[in-house]
């Protein structure tokens, strides 16, 4: 097996000290830091795919992520040197009124294994901080978060304040136990992720769209 | 204090629904605990603002739901019922919306006596909005003011039992079940909880004894049902929330030792262990509260209830109906049924629970440790301890011993991928310290003690 093989390996395996060894071997050996990006984020793909086929549970998933930042520390600086930056800047945080935060959570983790530059800004998150994040970051992807049927009226107000705000090319997923593909239809969100799994490919789709 | 060194039922076939060595009496003269199961409805809104300018419409959703249960409770003529009225945030953040409902509600109840002879008690359940502010502020500021006046007010306008979700201790559980760690749950729930517990109905004891109102009980829904859904949805392992249910029963037990008298908050599926501790009636929900959320343990939730309930239903159109009372239909039927064979004898009772519970707790490790079996095995493993962390350790540790027996002796169903979390749990817990002043000390150094205030938990 190839050095790079084994990098995804370890992040597959959530091997944090295998795969922070390993990063250091590459970027010693002179490899680029593209494919020792790609071998990291191809061993967090991997972890999603399992997560989402129910083979493995969110601890497992937690613990390869874990093992991808320690990675990510050390190949950090080789790719702002090289201009290599996340694949995009996604924002997320549950909306105003709701402080239920592990759907949320979850999400951000997938993001972040995905290699989506992600800022988490909480629970109870007004609109005006979602659109002053989205415009500081220069986002492509807000992600709005609510568990109550009664602060759904929230990330409503939420996605209108955003269309106010005329931020162009950005997207909203929203997602939350009572939220549905129609609610998302109704209020004008871009996407509805049902799961944290499936959150990964729908936010490419619609950061790339 | 109160402290439970004893069970107050050793055996499991004395745990049982419909019966509690302390059943409690209501003013309008229902016996919770003292033979009948008692249905315990609960609804809520559907998806609407709640503010200044939409309380007209929201206290018209309320006299519609309570009058329109109320109203078919009547026809089927249950012995009595049970009214929950669980707060959204704002009505506990502004007391008087939370007060004018209650009001409200205990009027309705009034009315379907009057009219109808309908006996019913009304249990109120503000929210812990004292998590509005991260980092919590758990003993001082605003949120808590009005929280305690919410309490005092809905107690004042009608509501006799006084409940709540408390938070105490949650500003680190979540963190602890996405990384599958026990030990932070032991510290979130035993060192954390039982603190906030402690300090939070030592104070709603004195609004219950200025009011006349009476303390009921709390759940650990945001740890224990956290735990459980997420279980559910296959995001963690079935086995750790089954454990974790086992270490909750050590934190909501304080609320008894503080001097509540039940019936335990509905959605605290650690009441079968606690039942077994006190002897107090306890509220549960399983089949008929999917409404609210999925669970396994739909059938042996039921084993030892002393009210029925279906955690709570938005307020919307059914076929049969508004959906509260629709829902009050299907707890009377579920409580017809108990109370039918209760009436038969006890042999009936114990052939119907042992229904319920067999017909669930080989199927799932949460309802595994929730049969009467295992729930008095945990609750003795509680009451043997010195403190609250031993009884943790000691709840997780017999939790595991029996899921693995369980499992060894064919008695339970578990999945390939959950098997190795039997062995991790205990050895997580089994590399506890000794002396709680070490595992605080270790756990403060790994936490995140940004997300909570120590000094509000004395730590």
């Amino acid at each position: 097996m190839n050095p790079l093989d084994q990098l995804t390996e370890s992040i597959k395996k959530g091997n944090r000290n295998e795969a922070k060894r390993l990063t250091q071997e590459a970027i010693s050996a002179g490899v680029a830091p593209r494919p020792i990006l790609d071998a990291l984020v191809a061993g967090m793909d991997d972890v999603g795919r399992r997560f989402q086929a129910n083979e493995i549970f969110v601890p497992e998933m937690l613990i390869a992520s874990r093992a991808m930042k320690e990675a990510m520390v050390q190949l950090e600086p080789l790719l702002v040197a090289a201009g290599i930056r996340p694949e995009f800047t996604a924002i997320i945080g549950t909306v105003q009124g709701d402080l239920h935060d592990i759907g949320k959570n979850l999400v951000g983790m997938m993001w972040k294994g995905a290699n989506f530059g992600v800022v988490d800004l909480g629970t109870n998150v007004s609109a005006e901080k979602f659109v002053a994040a989205a415009r500081e970051h220069k986002a492509k992807l807000i992600g709005l978060s609510a568990l109550l049927t009664t602060t759904m009226p929230a990330m409503k107000q939420t996605v209108a304040a955003i269309r106010q705000a005329n931020l162009e090319g950005l997207k909203v997923v929203i997602g939350g136990a009572p939220i549905t593909q129609s609610f998302a239809n109704e209020i004008g969100a871009d996407g509805f992720a049902p799961d944290a799994a499936s959150a990964v490919d729908i936010a490419r789709k619609l950061a790339f769209a | 204090m109160k402290s439970y060194s004893s069970l107050a039922i050793a055996d499991a076939t004395d745990l049982r629904f419909g019966v509690c060595p302390k059943p409690l009496k209501t003013r309008r003269g229902m016996t919770i605990g003292g033979g009948i199961v008692y249905p315990e409805l609960n609804f809520t809104l559907p998806n609407m603002s709640i503010e200044a300018g939409t309380m007209p419409a929201v206290l018209a959703e309320y006299r519609q739901m309570i009058t329109g249960a109320l109203a078919r409770a009547a026809e089927l003529e249950p012995p009595g019922i049970v009214i929950e009225f669980e707060t959204l945030p704002p009505m506990t953040q502004v007391p008087q919306w939370g007060i004018d409902i209650t009001k409200l509600l205990a009027d309705a109840m009034e009315d379907a006596y009057a009219k109808y002879g309908l006996k019913s008690v009304l249990r109120a359940t503000p929210n812990d909005t004292r998590e509005f502010e991260r980092p919590p502020i758990m003993r001082s500021g605003g949120l808590w003011e009005d929280m305690l006046k919410t309490f005092e007010g809905c107690a004042n306008a009608g509501a006799e039992l006084l409940s709540i979700e408390s938070v105490g201790g949650k500003e680190v559980h979540d963190e602890a079940l996405q990384a599958g760690d026990i030990q932070q749950v032991i510290f979130s729930l035993c060192v954390m909880g039982v603190r906030d517990m402690t300090f939070l109905w030592s104070n709603l004891k004195k609004v219950a004894d200025r009011t006349g109102a009476k303390c009921a009980g709390d759940t650990a829904c945001g740890f224990g049902n956290t735990a459980m859904v997420l279980a559910e949805q296959k995001l963690i392992s079935r086995v750790f929330a089954a454990v974790v249910r086992a270490i909750t029963a050590v934190r909501s037990l304080v609320a008894y030792e503080c001097g509540a008298v039940g019936p335990g908050k509905d959605c605290g599926y650690e009441n079968p262990i606690l039942k077994a501790i006190t002897g107090l009636p306890m509220a549960m929900e399983g089949k008929t509260a999917s409404c609210a959320h999925l669970s396994p343990l739909g059938n042996i939730a039921a084993a030892t209830c002393d009210t029925w309930s279906n955690e709570s239903v938005q307020n919307v159109k059914l076929l049969g109906g508004m959906a509260p009372t629709c829902y009050v239909e299907q707890l009377i039927y579920d409580c017809r049924l108990m109370n039918q064979a209760l009436g038969e004898g006890r042999e009936s009772a114990k052939m119907l629970q042992r229904w319920m519970v067999n017909s669930d707790s080989g199927l799932d490790p949460q309802a595994y440790i929730i049969s009467p079996y295992s729930s008095i095995e945990i609750a003795r493993a509680i009451v043997e301890s010195p403190n609250a962390y031993y009884a943790g350790r000691a709840a997780a540790l017999k939790a595991v011993e029996l899921l693995d027996h369980a499992h060894k002796d064919h008695l339970l169903k578990l999945s390939p991928r959950e098997i190795p979390w039997l062995q991790m749990i205990r050895e997580a817990v089994e590399e506890m310290p000794d002396r709680e002043d070490d595992f605080i000390n270790q756990m403060m150094a790994s936490v995140d003690t940004s997300k909570f205030v120590a000094a509000d938990y004395g730590l």
